[in-house]
């Protein structure tokens, strides 16, 4: 538990909570991060969409919106709001380990 | 040198403007030019926003596509079933194939209200509206009309939307003529968006933020609407909270035009067609382009954007043919007048790198409220149909964005 809280604290993250290098990331750096945020348990669901995002990300350079999440990731946009309140692609992107989603124009 | 097939898909703003760009570009025995659109209705889109209000009619916003073109360029009014890339081919909906040397998808966008739960439901066009089209325009001109006071909500529901000012710009103007009628006291406005602000720039989001407030129109951020009960009248978010309406001013979700889907290996799953930011030219094949609302471009579905990259676009099928390389000056310029009511209008001029900011373009003040903005709004109908459709140069109105003249400003925490 006090290791877990140290890793998150020495990692390199925004003002915002995001890490700034996705290469520190691990698992359970995730289930920490997730925590903080009031998401208790991962659960598979939830790995489901933090694992595409996070892939997305390293693959293409750009994460996805929650719009083509719902469409791609099989985890429907109502689901995705239940999963990770407020703001799904914020919070799987900030769990994932990658930066927060560039807005659009 | 055989003649080249060039085939254009979409007879809108993009479409025709690279259509007679490279019809003057190339002479009639080097190239022809096939322009595909289902219909034979141009739209002047900005126009739109004027029609609820009743300061324009559908009827002057509309031109036949078809005479928008210079001579030498083949119209067929068919839609389009697929692109073949593998073996340069579009097939259209009668089953014609056009083959082609260089296609230039410019189909824009479609609007998707479907994709949101109720909302082209029960109410739609009659409590529930967008103005996105000329008879969403003119029903909600109607409403308008017999409105006598209540909560009026404009809503965007997810970006990427056509000119993201538009429903700002809806909201300034519904003050504007609420007041006029003498029911604004009896209203009240608020303005819902899945952003953070009122728009995604920080210096104009602030600006625009602070002119909602100062009409006294309530911002709803972070709002991304689930579903909507068009009876009952209220909009409900996925996290939950709800917007009680008594008219609905919505612009649903945009995607790309159905053939993408169909087209293996053209476009993303929104139906958006991926390009190069600077050539515009497209990963599917070297020799495909696109332009305007149909690309996922990161920078606003505007018709200045498309006029813009019409340009580069032109010189890059010019150079493909040639075996040259491509230009890649498209830097991501945008520029737009936003309405603000009471005869007054903001213009701003943007890029892939600069985002708005104070100052002034050429005689107009950037970000802030004028009449002469306002005039220029008006006048731009004129300029669009007599010069930027026909592929006229107009001065001072470039691909690149000009830096001369725009004031850095540092953003305050609000």
């Amino acid at each position: 538990m006090t290791t877990a809280t140290i890793s998150a604290t020495s990692v390199d993250r925004d003002a915002e909570g995001f890490l700034t290098d996705p290469q520190q990331w691990s698992e359970r750096l995730a289930e920490e991060i997730a925590r903080e945020n009031g998401i208790e348990e991962l659960t598979e669901r939830h790995w489901l969409v933090v694992r595409f995002m996070r892939d997305r990300y390293l693959t293409t350079d750009s994460a996805p919106s929650i719009r083509s999440l719902g469409k791609e990731s099989g985890v429907p946009v109502k689901e995705l709001y239940q999963l990770f309140p407020k703001g799904p692609a914020k919070l799987a992107a900030k769990i994932g380990g990658i930066p927060k989603p560039k807005g659009c124009i | 040198m055989a003649k080249k097939q060039i085939v254009i898909l979409g007879g809108g703003t993009g479409g025709t403007m690279t259509a007679n760009r490279l019809r003057r570009r190339f002479e009639n025995d080097a190239a022809e030019i096939h322009v595909v659109d289902r219909d034979d209705r141009h739209v002047y889109q900005p126009g739109l926003l004027f029609v609820p209000f009743g300061l324009a009619h559908s009827d002057e916003i509309v031109r036949p596509r078809r005479r928008q073109l210079r001579s030498g360029i083949a119209f067929h009014q068919r839609g389009v079933e697929s692109v073949e890339t593998d073996t340069n081919r579009v097939v259209l909906d009668d089953g014609t194939v056009l083959p082609y040397d260089v296609l230039v998808v410019a189909t824009g966008v479609r609007l998707q209200p479907e994709e949101t739960e109720g909302l082209s439901g029960l109410g739609w066009n009659e409590r529930v509206f967008t103005f996105y089209t000329p008879e969403g325009a003119e029903a909600l001109r109607g409403a308008l009309d017999r409105f006598d006071g209540g909560r009026l909500v404009v809503n965007l529901v997810d970006m990427p939307i056509k000119c993201p000012v538009a429903p700002l710009e809806f909201a300034f103007l519904a003050d504007w003529y609420l007041r006029e009628r003498g029911v604004r006291t009896r209203t009240e406005l608020v303005y819902s968006t899945p952003l953070d602000g009122a728009f995604t720039k920080p210096i104009a989001s602030q600006r625009l933020g602070g002119l909602l407030t100062q009409k006294d129109i309530e911002l709803v951020t972070e709002f991304n609407a689930g579903e909507v009960d068009g009876v009952g009248g209220v909009l409900r978010a996925f996290d939950g909270r709800e917007l009680d309406f008594d008219l609905l001013v919505t612009v649903p979700l945009h995607g790309g035009a159905a053939y993408v889907e169909r087209s293996p290996g053209l476009g993303d799953v929104l139906g958006f067609v991926p390009a190069d930011k600077r050539t515009l030219q497209t990963p599917a094949k070297p020799n495909v382009f696109a332009l305007g609302d149909a690309t996922d471009l990161p920078t606003s579905k505007a018709g200045s954007v498309t006029h813009f990259e019409a340009e580069v676009l032109t010189e890059n099928v010019a150079r493909y043919f040639d075996g040259r390389d491509l230009d890649t000056s498209y830097d991501g310029h945008a520029n737009c007048f936003i309405e603000t009511g009471f005869h007054k209008a903001l213009l701003i001029d943007f890029n892939y790198e600069t985002e708005p900011l104070p100052g002034r373009f050429g005689p107009l003040p950037l970000l802030r409220e004028s009449r002469l903005n306002h005039m220029g709004k008006l006048l731009f109908q004129w300029v669009y149909w007599h010069a930027l459709l026909p592929g006229r140069e107009v001065p001072g109105l470039g691909p690149a964005m000009p830096t001369a003249g725009k004031r850095p400003v540092p953003v305050h925490a609000t």
